[in-house]
């Protein structure tokens, strides 16, 4: 009987033999941040498979890759998103689709990504798993790739699940020369689609706000749309996504940049039905509700309608109008001439929207 | 939308502006104030002002439900929410209003408290239920529109058996703050403030009828219109207001017919009535200490005070002094007459009641009316 145990033991143990991580009910431990094998496992068998590509394969410190002649952009991003999965994307295709659309907000062709995670402790590997799959269908569908990264673990409720910072860099076309400050009076102002899906989709889920709606976030990769842009019209002044403060706050901060004022009109804001109800018993205001998937464009008059009808023929810019113009104004204020035909300031959002009492 | 867009009508609105400049006579001027908060950010968000007169102005009254709460109450609210065992729920713009120091509900919020924003006080009930060990108060305010609520929270809190529930009660009174502003010396004596006829609440009157301002009308003799709140609403009654004024008549009209009745929601005022009574003095920021203008709640209901319950001191504070936000709420001052307004006081940073909710004078004024100032 004794020297039968060394027999069982050697058959029991495979060579090389790593106990899988379990999808399924595990749990983020802080040793998935510590450098250890665990980590190496996380890294190996989720972000490396999920993001696979030759330089992220290299494994290195550093991706390492070639760039093009030209202009290069470079944008960065933290995502906190609470409830981490809503109606239209994730905080994983949020994270992928809000630095590719800050980059294209050059002009520029997205390259490539990196991704930072912090995740905490006891955050449910199963949901870690689908984001970072959504990061990766996100990234293969917009046609870039994820090339370095990084994990860290803190302790529980020192995070709220998971957070992700990713950058971006992309290269911007010879010839085009978009920047917030170079808006002119008399320039046209147009949005790619209707405002507020994205914010309105997001509230719908919170905690303390009990109500259905059927609006799914916009989340969506805006660097087609821009290509075709900037091919239709190369002389677009400003490109801006309005995403927290939405179109109110992107707008100010273009017209304090560049100087100038705006006027808008009410009545050509596309908004969705389903977001101004919303937004009507909420007591919130569809101008200041974030936007995910859109963008803000400032262009000379002349070639406002070819710039339009650039923007319509793509899938992303369906719903797209001319929504103002900008105008001098030595106080830079963003006005609104209302669909009610009073006038007033679109001021900068103060704060968080608050709910009204009345 | 239906329902809201018919009220919202810009070629309806050119009509009746057309209407009052025809019809306003131009050797003299309509001061009108608009009592509600509601109106004053309708008549900001869409701005009115630029389809009036230049002879026809608005002035914004005291009923913008956080504005007109005093200092020393929001310090209670503050003090109670620090208690560790306290959940203090509030309506969302009463968070930001700042006391003396700068400090807030939300501020507090940002150091520990238990501070949660609520839309409804079926809210509080349930966070009570969710909470056994903990205490919830409700931070109620608001005018006669908010007090039924309450009454419900209350009456549903006793209905449970909740121990853990109680309210601290700041609702006030519409008709009292009324003729508290038209006995001021400024108005009534003096003559400082020319008031020449009130739009009159809309959802305040769904509740309390438009039989109360009759009063006004005849004792005061002035024009009271009620109105809705939607922009069509309030074009239509400064209209009302201005063939009144112009026919010497002085009587309540109703406009807002499609909710309001003479009589008001029996119902509502019962329920009030069984939880509520008269308080004999509380303070407003602006109009100071106005008799039998608020209330509190019945002995019966003693078990869901939250003063009773956690022996709230009667505190008094004094605006801050630079502030003008009583001036303001009285009607003698406007928003730009204030020597820190758009200056120190900010909705980023602010220093009176008036700029905290979009409701408030000054917070709309900066937010929607500040170019009509510099164009």
């Amino acid at each position: 009987m004794p020297d039968e145990k060394p027999v069982r033991a050697a058959k029991m143990t495979k060579a090389g033999y790593v106990r899988p991580i379990d999808f399924k009910n595990g749990r983020v431990e802080m040793t998935h941040g510590g450098g250890g094998r665990m980590m190496m496992q996380l890294i190996d068998t989720l972000f490396l498979t999920a993001f696979d590509n030759d330089i992220l394969r290299q494994m290195n410190d550093q991706a390492c890759f070639c760039v093009p002649a030209g202009r290069m952009v470079m944008s960065t991003d933290s995502h906190v998103v609470s409830p981490l999965f809503f109606p239209g994307g994730d905080i994983g295709s949020l994270s992928v689709h809000g630095t590719l659309n800050d980059v294209a907000m050059s002009g520029a062709r997205p390259l490539y990504l990196s991704a930072s995670f912090i995740l905490e402790e006891g955050f449910p590997l199963a949901d870690l798993k689908r984001i970072v799959e959504s990061m990766a269908q996100t990234a293969q569908y917009a046609g870039i790739s994820i090339i370095t990264g990084d994990t860290k673990v803190v302790e529980q409720g020192k995070g709220d699940g998971v957070f992700i910072t990713t950058t971006g860099v992309g290269i911007v076309p010879d010839g085009i020369d978009i920047s917030a400050e170079r808006a002119k009076p008399g320039d046209k102002i147009l949005v790619s689609g209707t405002l507020g899906d994205h914010g309105i989709a997001i509230l719908s889920l919170r905690e303390n706000l009990t109500f259905h709606t059927t609006i799914q976030s916009d989340t969506a990769a805006l660097h087609e749309l821009v290509a075709a842009m900037v091919h239709a019209v190369p002389t677009i002044h400003v490109l801006r996504d309005p995403t927290r403060g939405g179109l109110a706050t992107t707008l100010n901060e273009i017209a304090q940049q560049s100087g100038v004022g705006m006027m808008l009109y009410e009545s050509k804001l596309p908004i969705r039905e389903q977001v101004r109800a919303a937004c009507e018993f909420l007591g919130f205001d569809p101008l200041y509700i974030a936007n995910e998937g859109k963008l803000v464009a400032i262009c000379p008059p002349e070639a406002a309608d070819a710039l339009l009808q650039a923007m319509r023929a793509h899938p992303l810019g369906s719903d797209a109008a001319i929504i103002g113009e900008v105008i001098e104004d030595p106080h830079h204020f963003v006005q609104m001439e209302t669909s009610f035909g009073g006038q007033r300031v679109v001021d900068w959002l103060s704060g968080e929207q608050l709910p009204r009492i009345c | 939308m239906k329902y809201i867009d018919e009220f919202r009508d810009g070629a309806l609105a050119k009509k009746i502006a057309a209407n009052i400049a025809r019809e306003v006579n131009s050797h003299r001027h309509y001061h009108l104030m608009e009592f509600c908060g509601g109106h004053t950010h309708a008549i900001s968000r869409y701005g009115i002002p630029a389809l009036l007169p230049d002879n026809v102005r608005m002035i914004h009254g005291p009923g913008c439900p956080v504005c007109v709460l005093p200092v020393g109450r929001i310090e209670n609210a503050i003090q109670l929410a620090q208690q560790p065992e306290v959940i203090l729920c509030s309506y969302g713009d009463m968070l930001r209003v700042p006391t003396n120091h700068g400090i807030s509900l939300l501020k507090i919020k940002a150091q520990g408290a238990d501070v949660r924003m609520v839309y409804s006080t079926a809210d509080a009930i349930r966070i009570a239920q969710q909470n056994p060990r903990r205490q919830v108060v409700l931070l109620a305010i608001g005018f006669e529109t908010t007090t039924p609520p309450t009454a419900i929270a209350i009456k549903q809190a006793q209905a449970l058996g909740l121990n853990n529930f109680s309210v601290f009660c700041n609702h006030v009174l519409t008709p009292s703050a009324i003729s508290h502003i038209l006995q001021s010396p400024e108005i009534r004596q003096l003559g400082w403030v020319p008031l020449d006829g009130f739009i009159g609440p809309a959802h305040v009157s769904t509740i309390i009828g438009s039989q109360p301002y009759e009063y006004f009308a005849e004792e005061f003799q002035k024009p009271v219109v009620i109105a809705g709140f939607e922009p069509l609403d309030v074009m239509q009654a400064i209209l009302m207001l201005i063939r009144q004024i112009n026919q010497g008549r002085a009587e309540v009209e109703n406009e807002f017919t499609r909710a309001v009745t003479r009589e008001g929601n029996l119902k509502a005022q019962h329920l009030v009535a069984e939880v509520f009574e008269l308080r004999r003095l509380f303070e407003w920021r602006g109009l100071g200490w106005v008799p039998y203008s608020a209330l509190q709640i019945k002995v019966a209901f003693a078990d869901f005070d939250a003063e009773k319950r956690f022996h709230i001191p009667a505190l008094s504070i004094a605006d801050h002094k630079a502030c003008e936000c009583g001036a303001i709420l009285r009607g003698i001052k406007q928003p730009q007459d204030c020597k820190i307004f758009g200056t120190v006081c900010t909705p980023d940073n602010p220093i009176g009641s008036c700029m905290v909710s979009s409701e408030g004078a000054c917070a709309a004024y900066y937010s929607y009316g500040r170019f009509r100032r510099t164009a």
